[in-house]
C-alpha cells in the first residue's frame, strides 16, 4: 500500500474529525488532505518529477506534515532533516542526494541560506512561515544563486484541492531517512512505500493501537520514530497531538490530560524528566493505555515507577534501527517478568542470531549478531554500495536480502532477546545515535588541535554524555569555550560535547591509533 | 529583592556564557523565545532552571517550569521578580 493512501482514505472516512493537533491549531482530515494535495500540485508545478527528493527541514509542525504527504502525493521521496542540523549538514544531504524542493522555515533560510545556494541540484525553497511580506534574510543570497523561495500560503492557495494524479507504486521510494555511519558520514536510508507500510501495520498491530487513539509526541518528525507516529495514527484515522519537542515536563502533563492521550512514545530522557516530577502521581493519567519506549534501553527503575503509575496501561519495551525501523518487542504481559529484554520479532518479520562463526544460536546462548529478514528491511544506502554490502547480505530467495543490525544480542531459553552492545563505537545520548568520528572530525577542523578523541561517559539523564578528550599543539592555545563554540556552529547541539578534557598526549595503540580504552 | 537591570544583566549574561557559548554576536532581544531560536531544548531548559535556583536562591515549583516563566529573557526576569517579591 501506498502511505499517501493512509492520509487519503482517513480523509475519505472521517473528514471531519481532528488528526492532527499542533500548538493552538487543530486540522482536520479534510483540511490535511487539501493542504497535501494543493502542495502535490505546486510541487508537479515547481518541476518535481517522480521520485526526485523533497526536503523537509523544520520543527514539528503542520507544514512538515503537509510537506511528506505532499511529496508523496506529487510522486517525489521525502527527505526528514533533523531541524538542529547545521547548515553544513543540510547542505551536504540536499547534495548527496540531489535534493530539488526545500520546504523550511525563515529561521532555517536565516542559518543555511549561504551553505544552500552552493546547492546545484536544488531549485526551490518554500518558507512555511514566511507571509510573503518583506524579504525574509537569506533569500537574497539563494535568488542570487538562481534559486526561487517561496511563501507557503499561496501556493497552496493558487492550486487546485483534489488529489494530483500518483503513478508512483509500492516498490518506489517513499523516504530517504538520513543516519549517522561510523565513518562520521550521514548516509541516506532507502525505504520504499512496501517498506513503511510493512514496519507501520506491524507496529500498530502489536500496539493494539485504534482509530480513537491520541497519541502525544514531542519526537522530531526527522527521527523515524517521531516520523511513524504521524503514519500509524493517519493509517487508522486516529489523533496526533505534535509538540516542537519536549521542554517543559508540567506543560506536556496539563497537554496529556487535556487532550485525553491514549499513547505515550517516550525516549529514556522524557521518561526521566516526566518522572522527576515531584507530583506525577496526582496528575490526570487515567486516559493512557500505552507507553512506549525505544532508542536506548529502558531502565528497569523506570518500567517499576511506570507500571505502578499505570497499573493499567501497556508498557511496551522496543529495538529498532532506521535501516527497518522497528526489529523486537517485549509483549507487555511480560514486562514485569522479563523487564531488561526486548522481547521478540515484531509480526511478519523474523530475527536470529549468529555467532562468530556465522552459525545461528539455537536455545539460551549468544552473544552474537542479530539478524533482521522482513519486508521492513531497507533497500541499502543512497548511493553507498559498499556500506550497502556491508549491512545488507543475500537471502533467502533472490529478491531477498538480509539486515545485520551490527548489534550483539543474547537469548534466553523462550527466545526472548537482551540487547548486549553494539559492534561499532557509535555512542547512544538522549536517544540520538552518533558517530565518535563525526565529533572528531569537528575537532580537528581547529587549528590548535593536535590529537582529538571521543568517547562515552555514563550520564544519569542522557545515558551517555559525550566527552572529548584533546591534546593541544605546542605553542597554541584552546580553551574549552571556544572548543565549544566551534562545535556548535558545526554540529547538532546533542554532538557537542558535554565533558572536555585536555592532555598533553593521547595514548596509542602499537598500530598507531588511539587507544580510546584507556581514556575510559 | 533584586534590582531590575542587574538582575536583566546577570540572565542575559548567563544565556551567552552558557546557552551561546560566549557567542554574543547571536544573542536574541530581550522579548524572543529562546525555544524558537533553538538555543534552548529540554536540557537547556534545565541549566537555565539550575542557574536561578543557585544565583537568587529560588526554588521553582515543577508547576513553574513552563514557557510563561523560562522562553525570554523578559519572561526570566519577571519570573525572578515575582519570585523574590513573594519571598
Amino acid at each position: 500500500m501506498r502511505l499517501d493512501r493512509y492520509l487519503a482514505d482517513s480523509a475519505d472516512r472521517a473528514p471531519d474529525k481532528v488528526a492532527l493537533v499542533c500548538g493552538a491549531e487543530r486540522l482536520s482530515y479534510r483540511t490535511l488532505e487539501s493542504r497535501a494535495n494543493a502542495l502535490a500540485h505546486a510541487f508537479r508545478a515547481l518541476g518535481l518529477k517522480r521520485q526526485q527528493r523533497v526536503a523537509l527541514y523544520a520543527d514539528n509542525g503542520p507544514e512538515v506534515v503537509v510537506g511528506i504527504f505532499a511529496a508523496l502525493k506529487a510522486a517525489g521521496v521525502f527527505v526528514p532533516v533533523n531541524p538542529l542540523v547545521r547548515a553544513r549538514k543540510l547542505a551536504f544531504i540536499v547534495e548527496d542526494c540531489e535534493v530539488r524542493l526545500l520546504v523550511t522555515s525563515m529561521r532555517g533560510l536565516r542559518e543555511a541560506a549561504e551553505a544552500l545556494a552552493a546547492c546545484g541540484s536544488l531549485e526551490h525553497v518554500i518558507l512555511g512561515d514566511w507571509d510573503g511580506s518583506g524579504e525574509p534574510a537569506g533569500a537574497q543570497a539563494l535568488r542570487a544563486a538562481g534559486k526561487c523561495v517561496h511563501a507557503l500560503a499561496p501556493l497552496l492557495a493558487a492550486h487546485p484541492a483534489i488529489a494530483p494524479p500518483n503513478p508512483t507504486i509500492e516498490l518506489d521510494l517513499a523516504a530517504l531517512i538520513y543516519t549517522s555511519g561510523s565513518t562520521g558520514v550521514p548516509k541516506g536510508v532507502m525505504l520504499s512505500h512496501a517498506n513503511m507500510h510493512a514496519a507501520a501495520s506491524s507496529i500498530t498491530e502489536y500496539l493494539r493501537s485504534a482509530p480513537d487513539d491520541v497519541i502525544l509526541s514531542p519526537l522530531p518528525l526527522s527521527f523515524d520514530y517521531g516520523l511513524y507516529q504521524v503514519l500509524m495514527a493517519f493509517r487508522l484515522g486516529a489523533r496526533l497531538v505534535l509538540e516542537k519537542q519536549f521542554l517543559y515536563p508540567y506543560r506536556y502533563l496539563e497537554l496529556l490530560a487535556a487532550e485525553r492521550a491514549t499513547g505515550l512514545p517516550l525516549v529514556p530522557t522524557i521518561s526521566t524528566l516526566l518522572l522527576g516530577v515531584s507530583d506525577l502521581a496526582e496528575h490526570d493519567l487515567s486516559s493512557v493505555r500505552y507507553l512506549t519506549n525505544t532508542a536506548q534501553a529502558f531502565p528497569e527503575a523506570h518500567i517499576r515507577r511506570w507500571r505502578e503509575l499505570l497499573p493499567n496501561a501497556r508498557i511496551y519495551s522496543m529495538y529498532g534501527l532506521t535501516e527497518c525501523k522497528r526489529v523486537a518487542y517485549l509483549p507487555p504481559e511480560l514486562i514485569d517478568a522479563k523487564p531488561s529484554s526486548v522481547g521478540i520479532a515484531i509480526p511478519g518479520t523474523e530475527v536470529w542470531i549468529e555467532d562468530e562463526a556465522g552459525a545461528v544460536v539455537e536455545g539460551a546462548g549468544g552473544p552474537g549478531e542479530l539478524i533482521v529478514r522482513g519486508p521492513h528491511v531497507m533497500l541499502g544506502y543512497w548511493n553507498r554500495p559498499e556500506e550497502t554490502a556491508r549491512c545488507l547480505r543475500p537471502g533467502r530467495y533472490p529478491y531477498e536480502r538480509e539486515l545485520r543490525t551490527g548489534d550483539l544480542f543474547r537469548q534466553d531459553a523462550d527466545g526472548h532477546l537482551y540487547f548486549v552492545a553494539r559492534r561499532d563505537e557509535l555512542i547512544k545520548t538522549a536517544g540520538e545515535r552518533v558517530a565518535p568520528r563525526e565529533v572528531e572530525n569537528a575537532l580537528y577542523e581547529l587549528p590548535a588541535v593536535k590529537a582529538a578523541a571521543v568517547l562515552a561517559v555514563p550520564d544519569e539523564l542522557l545515558g551517555n554524555a559525550i566527552k572529548a578528550v584533546v591534546a593541544v599543539r605546542e605553542g597554541m592555545r584552546l580553551t574549552e569555550q571556544e572548543l565549544i563554540a566551534h562545535c556548535l556552529k558545526r554540529l547538532e547541539r546533542f554532538m557537542v560535547p558535554k565533558h572536555v578534557a585536555f592532555v598533553a598526549e593521547l595514548p596509542v595503540t602499537p598500530s598507531g591509533k588511539i587507544a580510546k580504552r584507556e581514556l575510559a | 529583592m533584586h534590582d531590575s537591570n542587574q538582575l536583566r544583566c546577570d540572565i542575559r549574561q548567563f544565556v551567552i556564557d552558557e546557552l551561546l557559548m560566549g557567542d554574543a554576536a547571536s544573542m536574541l532581544p530581550d522579548g524572543a523565545s529562546l525555544t524558537e531560536a533553538g538555543i534552548v531544548n529540554s536540557t537547556g531548559v534545565l541549566e537555565v532552571l539550575m542557574f536561578l535556583e543557585q544565583k537568587f536562591a529560588l526554588s521553582v515549583a515543577d508547576r513553574e517550569l513552563v514557557p510563561e516563566n523560562f522562553d525570554s529573557i523578559d519572561n526570566l526576569v519577571a519570573f525572578v521578580q515575582r519570585k523574590t517579591r513573594a519571598a
